[in-house]
């Protein structure tokens, strides 16, 4: 491995660092501090707000159905990815993870545009049957399985191609069913990719913005979720009540990554 | 190092699963491996992809469609909306570029050299990417805002959209160069060194070569996340016109009119940059497949 210089190395440092905390840290660091400028105050506040309080609910319900459809949506398509042959298997696996580069604001206008209840294309038939998606949580949910769609599968895939199907075969040769062979054989072997997908998307769902801003019609108390009252409340100047909401997003966002970081050395043993 | 490069979806083609390992599942058909049961999977599984992605973008298409070319040509000729798409494109690559500077420097830092709170640092590299983006906008503007500790106003200047869109697009170049670096072999670094190369004939010949498809892989990703920000940048910066308004912007004031297809156009322009970055990246990683 070839060697830098003492000052090339410091300089690298330098910059690394330097970038990272002016972009990052520090203005993290900032917001935890405001949060915190008159003790738990802002924080008392926040959570005493019905507004903020019904969000926080709202967000939670929408991002655990969102991360169960994923769920099981992304370990039956990685499973079929890897494990058979089928025509348009490069062009499906292709399009997964078209919704990472769709912009949000595409997303809910898609959404929009096939299920609203005045001239989409399916929205009308399904709310003269009494399901009404946009402006609803199951518009909300939509959006949200859109944007965090690929993560699973993207932590999955490699997984499955790396383990091989030597134990599945062995387990069905010795008579297991097929049932038997995915919760004894696969599904172990894949926990922790799973679970590290789940909790990226976890992350990803409770900070979902710009699409559920387009397909959930913002109504206070309603279809308004936690992103969607940092900027109802920064934009209504109760900045306080916004940097606390935001603080707690902060913190799942956080424990997010802190729960990744100590999987992923299990993972790769 | 590929799947490391890739994430995720490496070598899923049938010529590099095919015929080196039996497979598990007896074949019907000489192209489909599928049994009843996982026909079934796939089928509910495509009924629920098409309801959610593929129909939904039809839609959009579909809907820029009804216009026509003239459609298309309206929408772009609007002044306010080619102030955006250029101030978009530009801001984007910009962002890409100190991207594939700044980023490839930390991925260095973060392989090669050893100090204290380097794991720290490893860590907040994620940060951008688990925020979400409107706290991301909210966390710029306390440094960055009106009431800056560092005296710095730049809310509501175009540099708070370079500020936003570096925000966001930090960890892709340091994320996708990181894996690929850390698999170099050092053996070829010393073979050269040991053949008399300087330093900066390694870091030119062996490294960057090495490290290429990478960054080009970080670099396409971060143009692609630059060009579809919307919510970092909200509160940032104030979305005003001929100034600090992106294209996400602009798509979201004719959602809210009501303007439908004019939305729709300048979406699916969106939608094909979106996918021309999926087709380069593939070409991309098959390249280096072929080769590693």
């Amino acid at each position: 491995m070839v060697e830098v210089s003492t000052p090339t190395k410091w300089l690298l440092r330098l910059v690394a660092v330097g970038y990272v905390f002016f972009l990052v840290a520090w203005p993290v660091g900032l917001v935890v501090r405001q949060t915190f400028s008159n003790g738990l105050g802002n924080l008392a506040e926040a959570l005493g707000d019905d507004q903020v309080v019904a969000a926080l609910q709202l967000t939670l319900m929408v991002a655990v159905w969102a991360v169960l459809i994923n769920l099981v949506f992304g370990v039956g398509i990685s499973l079929l990815l890897v494990r058979f042959e089928f025509a348009g298997k490069r062009v499906l696996s292709a399009l997964i993870d078209l919704p990472l580069s769709v912009s949000p604001v595409v997303v809910g206008l898609a959404l929009l545009l096939v299920y609203n209840g005045r001239d989409g294309w399916i929205g009308p038939a399904a709310e003269s049957r009494g399901f009404q998606v946009i402006f609803d949580s199951p518009g909300m949910i939509m959006a949200t399985c859109f944007v965090a769609l690929p993560l699973i599968i993207r932590e999955v895939v490699p997984v499955l191609h790396e383990i091989g199907d030597d134990q599945e075969q062995a387990a069905r040769s010795l008579g297991a069913s097929t049932r038997q062979t995915f919760w004894r054989i696969t599904l172990p072997s894949i926990k922790w990719a799973v679970v590290y997908g789940v909790v990226l998307s976890l992350a990803r769902s409770l900070g979902e913005f710009g699409a559920v801003k387009i397909v959930s019609g913002n109504i206070t108390g309603q279809t308004q979720t936690a992103t969607l009252v940092v900027e109802a409340k920064y934009q209504n100047f109760q900045q306080e009540t916004a940097y606390a909401t935001s603080f707690l997003l902060i913190v799942v966002s956080i424990a997010a990554l802190v729960v990744v970081a100590f999987l992923r050395p299990q993972r790769a043993h | 190092m590929t799947s490391a490069l890739i994430g995720a979806n490496v070598a899923v083609g049938p010529a590099s699963s095919d015929g080196r390992r039996p497979r598990r599942v007896r074949r019907t058909t000489p192209h489909s491996t599928l049994t009843r049961g996982a026909g079934l999977g796939l089928g509910v599984a495509m009924i629920w992809f098409s309801l959610l992605v593929l129909i939904p973008l039809t839609a959009v298409i579909a809907a820029a469609g009804q216009g026509g070319w003239s459609g298309y040509v309206d929408v772009l000729r609007n002044d306010q909306t080619w102030a955006a798409v250029r101030l978009t494109v530009s801001q984007a690559l910009l962002v890409t570029l100190v991207n594939v500077g700044v980023g490839s420097v930390i991925a260095w830092v973060l392989v090669r050299d050893n100090f204290w709170g380097k794991r720290l640092l490893d860590v907040i590299i994620d940060v951008p990417f688990a925020l979400p983006t409107i706290v991301a906008g909210l966390v710029l503007l306390s440094l960055y805002g009106p009431n800056s500790p560092l005296g710095l106003h730049w809310a509501f200047t175009p540099n708070a959209v370079t500020l936003a869109l570096a925000f966001v697009t930090l960890p892709f170049v340091v994320r996708t160069v990181q894996p690929v670096l850390e698999e170099l072999d050092a053996d070829v670094e010393e073979a050269a060194a040991s053949l008399g190369a300087s330093r900066l004939t390694i870091l030119r010949r062996i490294i960057v070569p090495s490290l290429a498809p990478a960054i080009a892989a970080g670099a396409a990703l971060s143009f692609a996340r630059a060009i579809s920000e919307y919510g970092s940048l909200v509160l940032l910066s104030g979305n005003r016109p001929f100034q600090t308004e992106v294209v996400s912007v602009r798509v979201l004031t004719f959602i809210e009119n009501g303007n439908n297809q004019s939305a729709a156009a300048l979406a699916s322009i969106m939608l094909v940059v979106a996918l021309v970055v999926i087709v380069a990246l593939d070409l991309v990683q098959r390249r280096v497949a072929r080769r590693g």
